[in-house]
């Protein structure tokens, strides 16, 4: 029964999906079933703040090593639920000058929306920042001319890089008129030799060929995985391989 | 059971077909007969989703075929898939060296398919862990993939025969917000230095954090993801990737059940549909250029626009024999 029943409602849920898809008299029966996934993902955020809370006291109590982050996070929790909670220097709607409750708790003023431009956009913006010497790393160290497919990587990327700035036209846009007058063609023949060209050229073909044969393995990938979800001969997700 | 499953499947290939033969007899009644129909029948189907349709049956059709071939006991060969050996490999490793194992199931929720397939590893992950006894370690970014994680997690122990050595609290929630959750798993990652890190879900631009950091700390890193812009990412940074189709591919191949392993088989099949096609635009397309369009041109037309596209199939045959152009 334990495994069933959710078996049941995944199956139902699929169906409706895919109904919905194909049928357009079904298609507001799949919005009500990605609402009931919404309510369902409601109540979950009191176990996560409830499961955030026991994991972050024990870890307090117990003095376990980076006890004073979770003081941090705790002390950010709770700050941000109790201004959210008491709608904290929201304003009153026009129509009820009286219920500041009635007000918009993330507009312009607001205690949570002073939290968030505040506090949340440049600590996130501080971690995506960083994301710049990750690339610059790993970018070091996939790039090493280790072998012959390391060195074609290394020599894609060079143009690729040289192409998407400044630098690739103007080290290269000499070359197709030049070519033009060795040859007797039209420069118009060369213009791939130039870097910004070739760039384009190599990300709209081969690149460009790459990506879709994986997203059509991707897409046949979900195709297949759906179908034994919605079978139920993979029920791993429920518990059980 | 799947016998119920084919008649279901029947069933809504019947109602397709019922509305599709509805289409045909409309087919014959003149202009405002045909505009009143479809009125009444473009609500049972959407004629633009034809050819979709057809191709989901035609797929499904094969995988489904093939769960039923491995099921009567023949014995399908399938390739073996290098980056998930080593995630008993890595389990191994850590096991060894008396450091934990950290899974990141990505970071959307339970409803993407990919975080799904990725529960599907981790009960494996979960079970090589307990079979070793290895420290495994999954903060989540969603409070439901942390409960679907512990239910998946605590059934493996179980099916370990070490349900004793299970603790729930090693599964447990960070937050939502994207770039709060990679600083708390990449802060973990610096405290705890685990052995392994298994990274199998949905990513952006957390990827290359994760995976950066965990190759800083020395760890052995498997990572398998359908999002094609942080692939390159992963390859870069971890020493396996599943891409793609190997990542849902993974719980049929670690679960050694002949239907799963049907279901692979029928997604080849499914591949080589694919490849016929984009053989066939290829030709069509160079066939085109050189004898100046013509029926290769209307071919081409019809694949990319029809039977690719959602120009539909049916809708524009009942619309010209009814006259309404």
């Amino acid at each position: 029964m334990k495994r069933t029943v959710p078996l049941l409602i995944a199956m139902f849920a699929g169906i409706m999906l895919l109904a919905s898809t194909f049928i357009p008299l079904t298609e507001t029966w799949g919005e009500t079933v990605t609402i009931w996934f919404d309510i369902l993902a409601v109540g979950a955020f009191v176990l996560g703040g409830g499961n955030l809370l026991k994991i972050h006291l024990e870890k307090i109590s117990s003095k376990r090593s980076g006890w004073a982050f979770s003081v941090v996070t705790l002390l950010a929790f709770v700050i941000t639920l109790w201004v959210g909670l008491v709608q904290w220097g929201v304003n009153p709607p026009k129509l009820y000058p009286t219920h500041s409750w009635a007000g918009n708790y993330i507009e312009e003023g607001s205690g949570l929306f002073w939290i968030y431009d505040n506090v949340v956009y440049p600590l996130t913006a501080t971690m995506f920042a960083m994301l710049a010497f990750y690339v610059a790393s790993a970018a070091f160290r996939a790039f090493r001319a280790k072998n012959i497919e390391a060195t074609l990587l290394l020599f894609t990327a060079f143009i690729v890089l040289l192409g998407r700035t400044y630098a690739g036209v103007f080290l290269t846009d000499w070359v197709p008129g030049f070519m033009a007058m060795i040859t007797g063609m039209t420069p118009e023949h060369f213009n791939t030799m130039q870097l910004d060209e070739l760039t384009g050229w190599i990300m709209n073909a081969p690149n460009k060929a790459g990506n879709r044969a994986i997203t059509i393995g991707i897409a046949l990938g979900v195709v297949s995985y759906s179908l034994k979800i919605l079978m139920g001969v993979d029920r791993s997700y429920l518990g059980q391989d | 059971m799947l016998r119920r499953h084919w008649a279901m499947i029947l069933g809504l290939t019947t109602l397709f077909l019922a509305t599709g033969t509805a289409f045909a007899t409309a087919g014959g009644a003149t202009g405002s007969d045909v505009a009143h129909e479809w009125n009444l029948l473009e609500e049972l189907f959407n004629p633009k989703k034809t050819w979709l349709l057809i191709w989901f049956i035609l797929i499904s059709g094969v995988v489904v075929y093939y769960i039923r071939v491995a099921s009567s006991g023949k014995d399908l060969k399938v390739r073996e898939i290098a980056g998930l050996s080593a995630v008993d490999e890595a389990v191994g490793r850590a096991t060894e060296m008396g450091r934990p194992v950290l899974f990141i199931n990505g970071i959307l929720d339970i409803n993407d398919i990919q975080t799904l397939a990725g529960i599907t590893v981790l009960s494996r992950v979960a079970r090589t862990a307990a079979e070793y006894g290895a420290d495994l370690e999954v903060p989540t970014c969603r409070a439901l993939v942390m409960t679907t994680a512990r239910e998946t997690v605590q059934e493996a122990y179980l099916a370990a025969g070490r349900p004793d050595a299970y603790n729930e609290d090693r599964i447990y929630y960070l937050t939502d917000e994207q770039f709060g959750y990679v600083a708390g798993v990449t802060g973990t990652m610096v405290r705890d230095k685990p052995a392994a890190c298994i990274y199998m879900g949905a990513f952006y631009a957390e990827s290359l954090i994760l995976a950066e950091t965990g190759n800083h700390i020395g760890a052995i890193q498997v990572a398998g993801t359908a999002m094609p812009s942080q692939l390159p990412f992963f390859v870069a940074a971890c020493d396996y990737t599943l891409i793609g189709e190997e990542f849902f591919a993974a719980s049929a191949y670690l679960s050694g059940d002949p239907k799963q392993m049907g279901s692979l088989k029928g997604q080849d099949m499914g591949k080589l549909i694919g490849a016929f096609g984009i053989i066939l635009g290829v030709l069509m397309a160079t066939l085109s250029v050189l004898f100046g369009g013509g029926i290769f041109e209307t071919v081409l037309v019809y694949l990319s626009e029809y039977m690719f596209g959602d120009d539909g199939f049916l809708m524009t045959i009942i619309l010209m024999a009814g006259g309404g152009g």
